[in-house]
């Protein structure tokens, strides 16, 4: 070191001045109602480079009638490395087309991993997952089952990434406002 | 007599008022300004929602303060199988009490004349008029340093009856240090001695009050520019805040002398710690940047260099000699935390070497220099 640097004092008022610095430019930042900091209040405010196809919760797709896509094959509860998914399939003589329908579609969330093999499984095209994460983090396991109906009825903002194949009817009309 | 009695009762519930306000908001300060020099937001979820609506008052984090005291008076108060129960109970307090009494000699604003101020009590008061400090002693400085001196007693009992060994060792630290810097911090003081002439606070604050060279504050930081600095030094390591947080070095000692104390009892000292922040705040501010003058404020209005003169009445003053005290405090304070989150921490033998081989002569020096300036401005030989 040099003697300048072992005086120690001139070093300290360098390091001050920097950080002094950044305190006083951002803090006039904070004043004149502008942000001064890197970070965001997160679940409120989102970074501006978010990912897009960011892959978070699951929606389950919907026929022009409101009903789900899904044919209850079972196809991605297999593929499931997690085993999260539980599907308890019905029969509907009226839908000759689609004779199988998912009575129960239940996800266990508190052991999700997001993997997104599931969408990929699917040969119907009737799960997938949205960008956003709603608040999941709850006390208790229970609460982080969701089943069918929220799965459904759950519309996350419109995703550019990926348009939908049907036009939903109102509720999802209703979702995309937000 | 009763006057005395009401006005010195209001002066203390006035001392201690602040010096807990400050304890309590360096607390969020602290964690905002050390979040603001990193660009981040700091502390921001603590919340009170008012009761049967959904409005969450956040202020800024400001309850992060009251969430913290909240948690150390529920947690569990642990006692260790220490053998020397007393002395572990009664260390926080001794801690504690001392930095309290510190701020009774120290002069928050200037002449008070209660009578002039509540014109319906004038009869009453029949002309007194008091010094706004709660004790005005001969030697004041000296009691600031006696009381200074008493919370190395509270980190040593501390360190020593929770039979602990990062405690002993933090408490040994905490004793060294804090004698070492101790030492410096009167030194530094004694040139300020010998130029104001005298010990008393009081006195020391009003021969501040002037004008050097026309435009200069005839504050102690333009007389003794250097003291300053090392008082502030020295003032930071006696806190045993970053850089000198040596005696509870958490990557060494745990949490040092009171690594054994939880719940409020660790609470205190933490208090303590930051009312000291305050504390060597009103100090520096009292012996160096002129305690609650302002350049060209007299006890009758703001007179200015060309003549000029704004008449304010006794009321205006008094408020505004009592905020310009403040804001001096919280500007030294803010600085203390800027220092805090800025350097890096010594280590053990620097510290020491720091203060008796680097900062020791330097104190000496500026001593000896200012004894030669005033013995020559005296008449010399």
């Amino acid at each position: 070191m040099s003697w300048w640097e072992r005086a120690y004092i001139f070093e300290i008022v360098r390091g001050l001045a920097i950080t002094g610095g950044v305190f006083t430019r951002n803090m006039i930042k904070w004043m004149t109602g502008r942000k001064g900091a890197l970070t965001t209040y997160y679940p409120e405010e989102t970074r501006f480079d978010y990912a897009r196809n960011n892959r978070g919760k699951h929606v389950l797709t919907q026929r022009p009638d409101g009903s789900p896509q899904c044919i209850a094959c079972n196809m991605c509860a297999t593929v499931c490395p997690a085993k999260v998914i539980e599907i308890e399939a019905g029969f509907d003589p009226d839908d000759p087309k689609h004779p199988k329908y998912p009575i129960r579609f239940e996800i266990d969330y508190s052991r999700c991993i997001f993997c997104g093999m599931c969408v990929e499984a699917c040969p119907e095209d009737a799960i997938r997952m949205a960008k956003e994460v709603p608040a999941l983090p709850s006390a208790d396991r229970g609460a982080m089952w969701l089943g069918r109906e929220e799965l459904l009825g759950w519309q996350p903002a419109a995703d550019p990434a990926k348009v939908y194949p049907v036009k939903a009817p109102a509720p999802a009309a209703a979702g995309a406002k937000r | 007599m009763t006057q005395d009695l009401v006005v010195y009762a209001v002066f203390i519930g006035y001392a201690i008022a602040v010096l807990m306000g400050f304890g309590t908001i360096l607390t969020w300060v602290e964690r905002k300004q050390a979040a603001v020099m990193a660009d981040r937001i700091g502390a921001n979820r603590a919340y009170i929602r008012i009761p049967f609506t959904q409005i969450k008052l956040v202020w800024w984090g400001l309850f992060h303060g009251m969430a913290d005291g909240l948690k150390m008076l529920l947690k569990e108060d642990f006692k260790p199988k220490s053998y020397d129960w007393y002395a572990y109970a009664v260390a926080p307090w001794v801690v504690f009490t001392p930095v309290l009494l510190v701020f009774a000699v120290i002069p928050f604003g200037g002449i008070l004349d209660p009578g002039r101020l509540f014109p319906s009590l004038a009869g009453w008061f029949d002309g007194r008029s008091y010094p706004m400090q709660i004790a005005r002693l001969d030697a004041g400085l000296l009691i600031v340093f006696a009381f200074g001196g008493m919370t190395i007693i509270g980190a040593m009992l501390a360190g020593w009856s929770s039979a602990n060994k990062f405690s002993l060792l933090g408490a040994l630290r905490a004793g060294s240090q804090m004698i070492s810097y101790e030492l410096i911090l009167g030194l530094t003081v004694l040139g300020l001695i010998l130029i104001y002439g005298t010990l008393d606070l009081t006195a020391i604050v009003r021969q501040q009050s002037g004008v050097l060279l026309g435009f200069l504050p005839a504050w102690g930081v333009v007389h003794q520019p250097f003291a300053a600095i090392l008082f502030l030094t020295a003032a930071v390591a006696e806190n045993k805040r970053i850089p000198f947080d040596l005696p509870e070095a958490e990557s060494e000692l745990i949490a040092g002398y009171y690594t054994e104390y939880s719940a409020m009892k660790m609470g205190l000292f933490m208090f303590a710690e930051f009312i000291e922040i305050a504390i060597i705040g009103a100090l520096f501010t009292t012996l160096f940047l002129g305690g609650y003058n302002l350049p060209f404020l007299t006890d009758a209005g703001f007179v200015l260099p060309g003549g000029r003169e704004i008449p304010l009445s006794h009321g205006a003053v008094v408020v505004t000699q009592l905020v310009v005290f403040l804001a001096k405090v919280f500007i030294v304070c803010s600085f203390q935390i800027l220092i805090r989150w800025s350097l890096p921490r010594f280590r053990y033998d620097q510290v020491l070497k720091f203060a008796w081989k680097f900062m020791f002569p330097l104190a000496l020096g500026n001593l000896i220099v200012t004894a030669v300036i005033v013995w020559i401005r005296g008449g010399g030989l």
